[in-house]
């Protein structure tokens, strides 16, 4: 667990945007059946336990697949209603798989005001994709993020899970083009 | 100005090592044993005497929610509940506790566990928290390690802390949602009562705290209520973490003494607004729910819970956003609109209806688009979403579109007379918007 821990928050004024390979994620995997049996094995059959299961899900197959929810359901005692509902109603447990890198954009107040706004239509261009969408091959998706936290350091975002402060429109540049290619 | 003698998290920056070796260097799990040994009422006592306020917004006195547990257990559990889930816009201090100094958490969790009979943690953090969260769990298998949590530990309080991660909504910050979420389910918040003392998770009595206010309790404990107190002013004590961001040269978390001036707050750790002091438009002084105070108002603005509540807006959470005079306040509200827009949980219709509602209205002011009479019309439709929902998301997304109108309203205007004068139709709302 410490181990992961690789410091702080990348600051791209300070190191360049180089650290790209570390966060690079697989595709997204198709739904296997065998493989949500062992993570069900790994919890209890409570609902209290569907969270962790979906995050578990998620962490495995890059989204929820709706194969899975009515397997889910049975395991934790629930209807399929109520699993739908838990997966609709947060935003980590996407319905489709994200492209192969997932990039986050900070567009709360803190951010819009050192220029937040000018990075997003920059991503988008550059994406050539709105906030909210994947790009038709499957290698970006771009998503808004209400707040990173990391307000002291605006504007912020979060490319596959690593965390981005100072951000300028020279390093997104790098970032989407490293991620692009 | 807080002396460093008088700081809690010594290691806010993280230039020490955030570990249990680092965190025992700096006192953390320094006679905790005596503290437990002295008795759950000693500690609740210290803990009134010491005057905290929540650091979770609303600013309840920790000290008295506590007492609120029921003193024997009825054959249920109790459980302490810990909120890490910080997403409000503008708030960024419990992400710092987490990162950088997560022992005073862990220790704080088995002190106000043993005060309130709790032998379960659960703490609960966001789901945009990542590295937080190893961090934290990282602690927590560290005191596991030591003996100084779980079963037979070194104290003598068996007690079991569980990490849990949130997946993205806002609105399981609020307390009775939270407790919904843990249990697996939308977190949509419950009706109070009954309250989470008598009813919480799993249907057992249930305290939800703060990261902050857990995590200073251990301090507070140790150095005695007197020191505590003396910081600050009657009422609003003690020190707090500031988040200082937007439009200063400076941004940054700092440890303060509550009741600090806001202009030496933003001077001295913020580096001074953007452009002097006299660039300075406006500032939503915790967090996004808090209405907007101008300029005018900052010059004496003292920052704690009653400061800001003598110019109608709130502490929140301390996460001071500076706005100078390139911003486009309108703009900047509207989009606040937006962000309670998308995080209503649905379930409340006030809520639900109104926060589009009040977002779509905003909007078209924001280009001068409508009626001056909207504006009143618009005041009106906030207080008919305030005080009418389950939860306070209702009134945070009311809060500063009031806010904006009381201190703005010239500014909304002046831009509808602009877009008017340029001969556009303004498009007047209609039936049809209302409902859509």
């Amino acid at each position: 667990m410490i181990g992961a821990w690789r410091g702080g928050i990348v600051d791209s004024k300070d190191r360049g945007v180089t650290l790209l390979s570390e966060g690079t994620r697989a595709d997204a995997t198709s739904f296997d059946e065998a493989a949500l049996g062992r993570i069900l094995a790994r919890h209890p059959a409570r609902q209290a336990a569907l969270l962790p299961i979906l995050h578990d899900v998620v962490a495995t197959f890059r989204y929820v697949p709706a194969e899975a929810v009515p397997l889910i359901a049975t395991h934790i005692n629930c209807t399929r209603a109520e699993v739908h509902g838990v997966v609709t109603f947060y935003e980590d447990f996407r319905e489709r798989p994200p492209g192969r890198h997932v990039l986050r954009l900070c567009r709360a107040e803190a951010c819009q005001a050192m220029g937040g706004d000018a990075l997003a239509l920059q991503a988008e261009r550059l994406a050539g994709c709105p906030l909210g969408e994947t790009r038709a091959d499957g290698k970006l998706s771009l998503e808004a993020v209400f707040c990173l936290g990391l307000c002291a350091v605006a504007p912020s975002a979060m490319l596959d899970g690593k965390l981005y402060g100072r951000l300028d429109p020279a390093t997104l540049k790098l970032m989407i083009g490293e991620v692009l290619t | 100005m807080l002396a460093d003698k008088d700081r809690i998290f010594t290691n806010i920056y993280g230039l020490h090592d955030w570990g249990l070796e680092g965190a025992r260097r700096r006192g953390s799990w320094d006679g905790t044993k005596l503290m437990l040994e002295a008795g759950r009422d000693w500690i609740i006592d210290q803990m009134k005497a010491s005057g905290l306020r929540g650091r979770g917004g609303a600013g309840f006195a920790t000290g008295l929610k506590w007492s609120f547990m029921p003193k024997k257990s009825d054959g249920r559990p109790h459980y302490l509940v810990v909120n890490a889930d910080e997403s409000e816009p503008g708030t960024c201090k419990d992400r710092e506790i987490l990162r950088h100094d997560p022992h005073h958490l862990v220790e704080g969790c088995l002190i106000a566990g043993f005060a309130m009979g709790a032998h379960t943690a659960f703490i609960y953090v966001r789901g945009e928290f990542i590295r937080e969260r190893e961090h934290l769990q990282a602690a927590v298998d560290q005191a596991y390690e030591a003996r100084l949590i779980g079963k037979n530990n070194i104290h003598g309080w068996d007690f079991d802390i569980v990490v849990h991660h949130g997946a993205g909504a806002y609105i399981c910050g609020e307390e009775t949602a939270l407790l919904e979420s843990l249990e697996g389910k939308k977190g949509q918040p419950r009706l109070k009562p009954p309250f989470p003392a008598n009813s919480g998770v799993y249907g057992a009595p249930t305290t939800v705290n703060n990261v902050e206010s857990i995590a200073v309790a251990p301090t507070i404990l140790r150095r005695g209520p007197a020191w505590f107190s003396s910081i600050g002013r009657p009422n609003n004590v003690g020190t707090k973490l500031f988040g200082i961001s937007g439009h200063v040269n400076t941004p940054c978390i700092v440890e303060e003494a509550m009741g600090i001036p806001f202009k030496e707050l933003i001077e001295k750790h913020g580096g001074g607004v953007r452009g002097g002091w006299d660039n300075l438009l406006a500032i939503i002084p915790g967090g996004a729910s808090c209405p907007v105070i101008p300029a005018a108002q900052c010059e004496d603005l003292i920052m704690d819970f009653d400061g800001t509540r003598a110019v109608k807006s709130s502490f929140g959470t301390a996460g001071v956003l500076v706005m100078d005079k390139s911003t486009d306040i309108v703009r900047a509200i509207a989009r606040i609109a937006h962000f309670f827009k998308h995080e209503s949980c649905g379930q409340c219709t006030p809520c639900r209806e109104g926060t589009g509602w009040m977002a779509r209205v905003l909007d078209r002011m924001a280009h001068g688009n409508a009626q001056k009479s909207e504006i009143d019309m618009l005041l009106q439709v906030t207080t008919q979403v305030e005080g009418h929902t389950i939860c306070a998301l209702g009134d945070a997304a009311a809060w500063p579109i009031q806010g904006l109108i009381r201190n703005f309203r010239p500014v909304i205007e002046e831009r509808i007379d602009s877009f008017t004068s340029r001969g556009r139709t303004v498009h007047a709302v209609g039936a049809l918007e209302a409902a859509e």
